[in-house]
C-alpha cells in the first residue's frame, strides 16, 4: 500500500446530507490573557444514522469537541479556525434565534453525570415535558409525549416516575430519563460524552443496549465520546482517535482496534489487559512521557516525543493524513511500522522466586455492618485472604466491598459477633486500638490520591510518616529506605520536596504507593487505585503493583469495578453482590465457568475489545438498596435463573465449595451451572441450549 | 421527615434553655446591687437589706434560676425595678415597635439585595457587577451611627422632609408610623445590602455554572426562561438561611439606631435598663432577642425544607 | 516544572467562569472548597492586585498614626482651647475644632491607636480559641459536637453589641475588657466557620491514613488538618478584624468603649453629633471618614484574599 496523502479523512459510506460535518476545527481558550489550543485542525464527519466514536484520555480534548459543536464553550473558548456543519445548518455562525431551533430540534447532548443534569427542584416529568414544548407542542400534549418517551426508556412505570424529583432516581433511571429528553424530538445528532462511566456494569450495559435500541428507532446519528476503547468498539461504526487535541488515526471501529495504524493507538490498545494475560506472564505495555501542556506544541508529530518509531522528519514536519486503507487514515508518516512499535515495558520480567501462595493471612468471619438507619452494607461474610496471593475484590454499588476494606483496617467498626484476624490472631475492630505491629502488617492504597495525600504535606513528609510511626525508623536508617522507596516506586529525589499538586495523577498514586509499603506491610489493600487515572498512567501503576507484589512478597486485596483488571491481576476473585458473598473462583477458572447467575451476568455485561458474547444476560430491574434486601437469596429479583420451585425467594443458599477452590451461593449446584452454561455459550453448532 | 423535624426541635429547646442559662448568669455578674439601686446611695444598710430580702435577692444562686424560669414559663417576666411594675408590657410593646422598625428594614432591604445580588451575578466581570459589588461594600462599611447621623442631618434637619424622631407619637395613623420608620431603617438597609446581595450573587453564580443549566440552555430554552426557571430558585436557597441569621445581626443593630431615634424598641429597652442596672427589665429583653433569633432560624430551616425537594423527600439523614 | 502536566482525570484547562471583584461570600455560610496554594505564592499574588495594595496602604498609614500620632498631630488632642471652639476647617485647623476647642485633626490622628490595639488583639484572640474549638467540633462530632454545638448557638442568639455592653457595665471599660470581650463573642462565631471547613476535609482520605498510622487525635487536628483550613481561617480572621472595627466604634458610640478624654473616633462623634444641628459638621465627618477608610481597607484586604484563594 502506497502511502498518499489526503487532506482529509474518507468521507462517510452512503453520499447523502451528513449529519455533523467538522472540518479543520481549531479550539482556543484564553488563561490569563494566553491562548492556549486545546484543539487543532481537527477534521471529521458523521453520517446519517450512522454512529461515531471519539476516543481519548483526559485532556485530548474529547469534551471540548461536544461543547464546540453546540457552542457552549465556556466564556474564554472560543472556535479558533474551522467550521462545522450540523444537518447542514453552521451552529457558529447563527443568530441566537436559529442556534435555539438547532439546539431544540437538531441536535441533543447527554453526559456525565446524570444526577447533576437534571434541576434538582423541578419534578423530572416536567423537564422532559420541556423538551417537547420548545418544539412546539402544548402543554398537555408536552406532558403525554414526554410520559411516552419514559416508556420507550423501558423506564417500567413512568407516571410515578414523572412525579418525582431527581434525586430520587436511582443514576441509571436518571440517565435513562436524561436519553429520553434527549431523543424526544427525534434529533438527528446525539451527542454523548462519556454517559455510562459513572454507572454500574450493568446499568451501563442496559443503557448502552437502550442507545443502541434507540438509535435505530429514531434513526439518529451519534457522536459516543468516551475514555472507554472497549464501549467504543461495542457502540459505535467508526472511530477517531484523539491525542492532545489532534486526530491521530480515524476508521471503522473494528479494523482500527484490532489493527491499529498510529503509534498512539497501538501504544493505547497494549495498556489494557486483555483476554488471557496475567500479571506473572504478560507486563501490560505503557506509553512513556507524560501528556503535553496545551499551546506549547509548535511544529511536528505531536506525538513525536513519545513515540518509539520516532524520527527527525517528525519533529520538524507536520504530519498530514495519510490513506491507511480506503476507509481509514492515520496521521503518522511511519503508519505501516506502527503494529510493530516496539514495547516501552518488556513483556515478562524474568520470574523472581517467589514464594507461591500460602495459607490464609487474614480471615474474617461472620462480618457483619449495618449503618445508621438500617442499611446493611455487609452480612455474615466469611472469607480468607491467603500469604502472597491477589485477591480481587469485585461488585457494583451497594455491594459493600468498601466497606469491607474499611472493616478490615480498622477504619469502620463492624456489628458485634464480627471476627477478623491476622495471622490467627483477632484484631480490634478499631484502629486506634491496634499495636503498632497489626498497623504496620495491613496497608492501603486509596482510589484518589488527591485525597488520599495531605495536599499541605511534602511528598518527603508523606513517605517518612509511616516509616517513622510504625517502622520506627530515623536517622540515616530513614533516610536510606527513603531512597530505596523512591526507586522502588520510579520517582526521582527532585520530587521530595514538592507537593502533591505539583504532581501528575500518576505521580501522586506511586507516592501513595511508595507510603504503602514503606513499612513493609503483610498486605495491602488497593481500592480501585487506578480508577482515576488514564490508561496509559494506569498500566504503568498496575505493573508498578505486580513488581511490588514480587518483591516485596506482599498480599493484596485489589479492589475493583473493572473486571479487566481483575481478571489480570488476581489469583482469586471474590463477587460480591448486596453485601453478601455470591462467588469465591480462581482467576484461571473465570473465563471458562461456569458461574453464579450473577458473576455470568456482570462479566457478559462488561464491554470488551476481545468481541462481544452474542448473547448478553440482560438483568431486569435495579440493584435493590441495601436498607431493604430482598428475603432468600437477594439476588433472586433479577436472577435470569431463578428456580421455579421458591426456594430462590424463601430461603438463603449458603455458600459451598462445589469444586476445589470454587464457592459459590447459589441453589443450583455448580455441576448443574457448569452444563446450562456451556452448552448455552457453545457457538451454534446446530444443537439446542 | 417527621424524625428530623422532631430532632430539630428537641435542640432548639436545648439552645433555649442554654440561652436561659447564659442570661441569668451574666445578669447575676453586673455589679451592684438591686436594693442598693432602688433605694439610693443614701439608704440606710438595714433598709437595702430588708428589701433585697424582699426582693429574693440573698437567696441561693439555683433557687433563684429556677423561680426565675418558672416565671417565664409562666410568661411572667419578673418586676421592673426602675418602673416598680410588671416587665412584661414593657418588653412586648418595645419588640413590637422593633418589630415594625426590623420589618420596614427587611422588606426593603431583601428585595433590593436579592435583586442586587442575581443582577450582579447575570453581568459577573463586568461593570454593573463591579458597581453593585463595591456599592454594597462601601455602604456596608459605614456604622449605623454614621449613617443614621448623616441621614438625619440631610433628611431632616436640612430638607426637613423626613421627621427624626421614629415614634409618631401615641394613636398615630399608620401612615404616619411609617413615615416616621424610614430614617431609622435606612442605615440597617445599608448595612445588610451589601451580605445580602453577595450571598444571592454567589448561590446565583453557582446555579449558572450548573451541569442543569447546561442541560437547560441545550433544550433550546431562551436564557431569560432558563434563568427563570431553572437557575433562580436553587440559587436562592441558600440565601434564605443568610436572611434568619441576619436577624440576631440586625437586633443588635437597632440599639444603635433606636438611641438616635429616640425609639422605644427593645435595643434601647436594654440599653437603658442597663444603665440602670435594672436587672429583670434587662434579662428578659435580651432574653427575647435571644428567643426570637432562635425562632427566625427555625423559621428559616424550615422554609428550606418546604423549598428544596432534596430535603423533603424521605432523606431524613441529617 | 517539567511534572506540572494535565492531571489525569480533568482538562487541562480551567473553563473560565465569570470573574467577579468578590468572590463567593467567605463567612460562615459559604460552601468550602480544599484549596491548594502555597502561602509564598499567596503573597506574591496579593501584592499584585491593586485592591490589596489600597487596602494595606491605609492600614499602614492608620498604624503609623496610631504608633507616631503624637509626634504627627500639630497640636495637643487633649487640649482644649474654649475660646477657639467650633471653628470650621481653616487654615491652623485643617480639621476643625471641637465643642472643647480641641484640634479635631490632632484627634483623628491619635485616635487611630486605641482601634488599633483592640482590635487585632481582639480578633487574634477570638481566631485562636475559635480554631481551637472548630476543630475540635469538627473532628470529634458525636454528642461533643452537639452540645457544644448548642452552646455555640445559644451564645450566637446574642446580639454582639448587647453582650459587649453587658460585660463591659459589669467589668468596667478598659482596653482589656474589650479585648477580651469582643474576643469570646467573635469565638463562637469562627469556631463554626473552622468547623464547617473541618468537615469538608473530614471526607478525605488523608484523614484515613493518619489514623492507620495509629496518629494522636491532637496531632491529626492540629498537623493534618489545620494547615488545610488555613485558608478559611486567614479569610474569616480578616472579616472578623472589619467586624471588629465596627464593632468597637458603636461601643464607643454608645460610651462603652474607650473613655474620654482619650481621643477616639466613635466617642468624639457621640460627643459631638449635637453639634450638626447647629451646623458644625466637620466634628462628625472626619472622625467617621476615619472609621470608614479603616472598614473599607480592611475589607478590601478581606476581599483580595477571598478572589486569590478561590481562583
Amino acid at each position: 500500500m502506497s502511502q498518499t496523502e489526503t487532506d482529509r479523512p474518507a468521507a462517510p459510506g452512503d453520499g447523502s446530507s451528513p449529519a455533523l460535518e467538522v472540518s479543520h476545527m481549531d479550539v482556543s481558550y484564553k488563561v490569563r490573557g494566553q491562548d492556549r489550543r486545546a484543539l487543532r485542525d481537527v477534521t471529521f464527519s458523521i453520517g446519517r444514522g450512522e454512529s461515531y466514536g471519539l476516543v481519548g484520555e483526559s485532556g485530548s480534548g474529547k469534551s471540548t469537541v461536544a461543547l464546540a459543536l453546540v457552542r457552549y464553550l465556556p466564556r474564554n473558548g472560543r472556535v479558533s479556525a474551522g467550521t462545522v456543519r450540523i444537518s447542514g445548518q453552521d451552529p457558529l455562525s447563527m443568530g441566537r434565534g436559529p442556534l435555539r431551533e438547532l439546539r431544540a430540534k437538531t441536535v441533543s447532548m447527554v453526559y456525565q453525570e446524570p444526577g447533576r443534569a437534571l434541576n434538582p427542584s423541578i419534578r423530572v416529568g416536567r423537564q422532559i415535558a420541556e423538551v417537547f414544548e420548545v418544539a412546539g407542542q402544548s402543554a398537555d400534549d408536552a406532558t403525554a409525549s414526554a410520559q411516552d418517551m419514559l416508556r420507550k426508556v423501558q423506564i417500567s412505570d413512568p407516571a410515578r416516575v414523572m412525579q418525582r424529583y431527581p434525586h430520587e432516581l436511582s443514576g441509571g433511571m436518571a440517565q435513562r430519563a436524561v436519553i429520553a429528553m434527549a431523543l424526544g424530538v427525534s434529533p438527528s445528532l446525539l451527542i454523548l460524552d462519556e454517559p455510562t462511566t459513572a454507572l454500574d456494569a450493568t446499568v451501563e450495559a442496559e443503557v448502552l443496549d437502550l442507545v443502541a435500541g434507540l438509535r435505530q428507532e429514531f434513526d439518529t446519528s451519534v457522536l459516543f465520546i468516551s475514555h472507554n476503547l472497549a464501549v467504543i468498539a461495542k457502540m459505535c461504526d467508526r472511530v477517531g482517535v484523539l491525542y492532545a487535541g489532534e486526530l491521530v488515526e480515524e476508521g471503522p471501529a473494528r479494523q482500527v482496534f484490532e489493527n491499529p495504524r498510529h503509534p498512539y493507538t497501538v501504544g493505547l490498545l497494549r495498556c489494557i489487559p486483555r483476554r488471557g494475560q496475567r500479571k506473572d506472564r504478560d507486563r501490560l505495555d505503557t506509553i512513556p512521557g507524560f501528556l503535553p501542556t496545551p499551546g506549547h506544541h509548535l511544529t511536528g508529530c505531536i506525538f513525536a516525543p513519545r513515540c518509539a518509531l520516532v524520527q527527525d522528519r517528525c519533529r520538524t514536519e507536520d504530519p498530514p493524513f495519510f490513506d491507511v486503507s480506503e476507509l481509514r487514515t492515520s496521521r503518522c508518516f511511519f503508519h505501516e511500522q506502527a503494529p510493530e512499535l516496539p514495547r516501552a515495558t518488556p513483556s515478562s520480567l524474568a520470574a523472581l522466586a517467589t514464594d507461591g501462595i500460602g495459607g490464609p493471612l487474614v480471615t474474617v468471619e461472620k462480618l457483619s455492618k449495618t449503618f445508621a438507619g438500617g442499611v446493611q452494607a455487609l452480612a455474615g461474610v466469611e472469607l480468607a485472604v491467603h500469604r502472597g496471593e491477589t485477591l480481587g475484590l469485585v461488585g457494583e454499588s451497594g455491594s459493600g466491598k468498601t466497606t469491607l476494606a474499611r472493616v478490615l483496617l480498622g477504619l469502620t467498626a463492624p456489628d458485634q459477633g464480627s471476627v477478623v484476624t491476622l495471622d490467627g490472631q483477632p484484631l480490634s475492630p478499631e484502629a486506634r486500638r491496634r499495636p503498632r505491629e497489626v498497623l504496620r502488617a495491613l496497608q492501603i492504597v486509596f482510589q484518589n490520591p488527591d485525597s488520599a495525600l495531605n495536599r499541605r504535606h511534602s511528598i518527603r513528609s508523606l513517605i517518612s510518616r509511616p516509616l517513622v510511626r510504625l517502622a520506627g525508623l530515623s536517622g540515616t536508617a530513614l533516610r536510606d529506605r527513603l531512597a530505596e522507596l523512591i526507586a522502588s516506586v520510579r520517582l526521582e529525589d527532585r520530587h521530595l520536596a514538592l507537593r502533591p499538586a505539583q504532581l501528575s495523577g500518576g505521580l501522586k498514586q506511586r507516592v501513595a504507593i511508595a507510603r504503602a509499603f514503606g513499612p513493609r506491610p503483610d498486605v495491602v489493600v488497593c481500592d480501585e487505585p487506578t480508577s482515576a487515572l488514564d490508561v496509559s498512567v494506569q498500566a504503568a501503576i498496575l505493573n508498578l503493583l505486580a513488581d511490588l507484589q514480587q518483591q516485596e512478597h506482599a498480599t493484596y486485596l485489589f479492589i475493583s469495578h473493572d473486571l479487566g483488571l481483575v481478571r489480570y491481576l488476581s489469583d482469586r476473585i471474590v463477587v460480591l453482590y448486596l453485601g453478601r458473598v455470591m462467588e469465591v473462583v480462581p482467576a484461571e477458572a473465570v473465563y471458562a465457568g461456569p458461574h453464579h447467575p450473577y458473576t455470568e451476568a456482570l462479566f457478559s455485561a462488561v464491554p470488551s475489545l476481545d468481541g462481544q458474547r452474542p448473547d448478553r444476560i440482560k438483568l431486569e430491574g435495579e440493584i435493590p438498596s441495601a436498607a431493604d434486601p430482598p428475603s432468600g437469596c437477594v439476588f433472586h429479583t433479577r436472577c435470569p435463573r431463578k428456580l421455579s420451585t421458591g426456594i430462590c425467594e424463601s430461603t438463603e443458599p449458603p455458600l459451598l465449595e462445589g469444586e476445589p477452590g470454587h464457592q459459590i451461593r447459589c441453589h443450583i449446584p455448580l455441576t448443574e451451572l457448569r452444563t446450562i452454561q456451556l452448552s448455552e455459550s457453545a457457538p451454534s453448532q446446530g444443537g439446542t441450549p | 421527615m417527621a424524625m428530623f423535624l422532631l430532632r430539630r426541635l428537641g435542640l432548639m429547646v436545648l439552645t433555649l434553655w442554654i440561652l436561659s442559662l447564659i442570661v441569668f448568669f451574666a445578669g447575676q455578674i453586673l455589679p451592684g446591687d438591686p436594693g442598693r439601686a432602688i433605694l439610693g446611695n443614701l439608704a440606710a444598710p438595714s433598709a437595702v437589706q430588708a428589701l433585697d430580702h424582699k426582693l429574693g435577692v440573698d437567696q441561693p444562686l439555683l433557687t433563684r434560676y429556677l423561680d426565675w424560669l418558672g416565671g417565664l414559663l409562666h410568661g411572667n417576666f419578673g418586676t421592673s425595678y426602675t418602673y416598680q411594675s410588671a416587665v412584661e408590657p414593657f418588653v412586648r410593646a418595645a419588640l413590637i415597635n422593633s418589630v415594625k422598625l426590623a420589618a420596614l428594614a427587611f422588606v426593603i432591604v431583601v428585595p433590593l439585595g436579592i435583586i442586587g445580588g442575581v443582577i450582579a451575578a447575570l453581568y459577573a466581570g463586568r461593570a454593573v457587577d463591579r458597581i453593585i459589588s463595591v456599592t454594597g461594600l462601601s455602604l456596608a462599611t459605614v456604622p449605623e451611627f454614621v449613617s443614621g447621623i448623616v441621614l438625619i442631618v440631610i433628611f431632616g434637619v436640612t430638607l426637613k422632609i423626613l421627621p427624626v424622631t421614629a415614634s409618631a407619637g401615641a394613636g398615630a395613623g399608620d401612615w404616619n408610623q411609617f413615615r416616621h420608620l424610614i430614617l431609622p431603617a435606612i442605615p440597617l438597609v445599608f448595612v445588610l445590602f451589601g451580605y445580602i446581595a453577595r450571598m444571592a450573587r454567589a448561590g446565583t453564580i453557582e446555579a449558572l455554572n450548573s451541569d442543569y443549566a447546561r442541560t437547560a440552555t441545550l433544550k433550546g430554552l431562551p436564557r431569560m426562561t432558563v434563568i427563570r426557571r431553572h437557575v433562580l430558585r436553587n440559587s436562592l436557597l441558600p440565601t434564605i438561611t443568610v436572611i434568619a441569621t441576619q436577624t440576631g445581626y440586625l437586633i443588635g443593630g437597632l440599639v444603635v439606631v433606636e438611641d438616635l431615634f429616640n425609639y422605644q424598641g427593645i435595643g434601647n429597652l436594654i440599653f437603658k435598663a442597663a444603665g440602670v442596672k435594672d436587672f429583670a427589665m434587662l434579662e428578659a429583653g435580651v432574653l427575647t432577642i435571644g428567643v426570637v433569633y432562635v425562632l427566625a432560624t427555625l423559621a428559616a430551616d424550615l422554609l428550606l425544607i418546604a423549598l428544596n425537594p432534596r430535603l423533603r423527600t424521605g432523606m431524613g439523614n441529617d | 516544572m517539567t511534572d506540572i502536566t494535565a492531571d489525569a482525570g480533568g482538562a487541562p484547562l480551567e473553563p473560565g467562569g465569570p470573574i467577579g471583584p468578590l468572590g463567593p461570600a467567605g463567612s460562615s455560610v459559604a460552601v468550602m472548597t480544599p484549596t491548594t496554594v502555597a502561602p509564598r505564592a499567596v503573597w506574591r499574588l496579593l501584592l499584585r492586585r491593586p485592591t490589596f495594595l489600597i487596602g494595606a496602604f491605609i492600614i499602614v498609614f492608620w498604624v503609623v498614626c496610631a504608633i507616631f500620632g503624637h509626634a504627627i498631630a500639630p497640636d495637643d488632642p487633649l487640649k482644649q482651647q474654649l475660646l477657639s471652639n467650633n471653628i470650621a476647617p481653616s487654615g491652623a485647623h485643617w480639621f476643625g475644632t471641637d465643642t472643647l476647642g480641641r484640634d479635631v485633626l490632632s484627634r483623628v490622628l491619635v485616635g487611630a491607636r486605641d482601634i488599633l490595639v483592640v482590635t487585632p488583639l481582639a480578633t487574634i484572640l477570638g481566631t485562636v480559641l475559635g480554631t481551637a474549638l472548630g476543630l475540635a467540633m469538627g473532628y470529634f462530632g458525636g454528642v461533643f459536637d452537639l452540645i457544644v454545638g448548642r452552646f455555640v448557638e445559644a451564645v450566637l442568639a446574642l446580639p454582639a453589641v448587647i453582650i459587649a455592653f453587658l460585660f463591659i457595665v459589669a467589668l468596667g471599660p478598659s482596653k482589656t475588657t474589650l479585648i477580651i470581650v469582643i474576643g469570646l463573642i467573635f469565638t463562637p462565631l469562627i469556631a463554626r466557620t473552622v468547623r464547617a471547613a473541618v468537615l469538608t476535609e473530614r471526607n478525605l482520605d488523608y484523614l484515613s491514613s493518619a489514623r492507620l498510622l495509629g496518629e494522636r487525635p491532637l496531632r491529626i487536628m492540629f498537623r493534618e488538618i489545620l494547615p488545610n483550613v488555613m485558608p478559611a481561617i486567614l479569610v474569616e480572621f480578616t472579616v472578623r478584624l472589619g467586624y471588629a472595627v465596627f464593632a468597637v466604634a458603636t461601643l464607643s458610640f454608645l460610651g462603652f468603649g474607650v473613655q474620654p478624654p482619650t481621643p477616639d473616633w466613635g466617642s468624639d462623634i457621640a460627643a459631638d453629633y449635637s453639634g450638626l444641628l447647629a451646623g458644625y459638621w466637620w466634628q462628625v465627618l472626619f472622625p467617621a471618614l476615619a472609621i470608614a477608610s479603616l472598614v473599607t481597607a480592611v475589607n478590601l484586604i478581606t476581599d483580595s484574599i477571598e478572589q486569590v484563594l478561590n481562583s
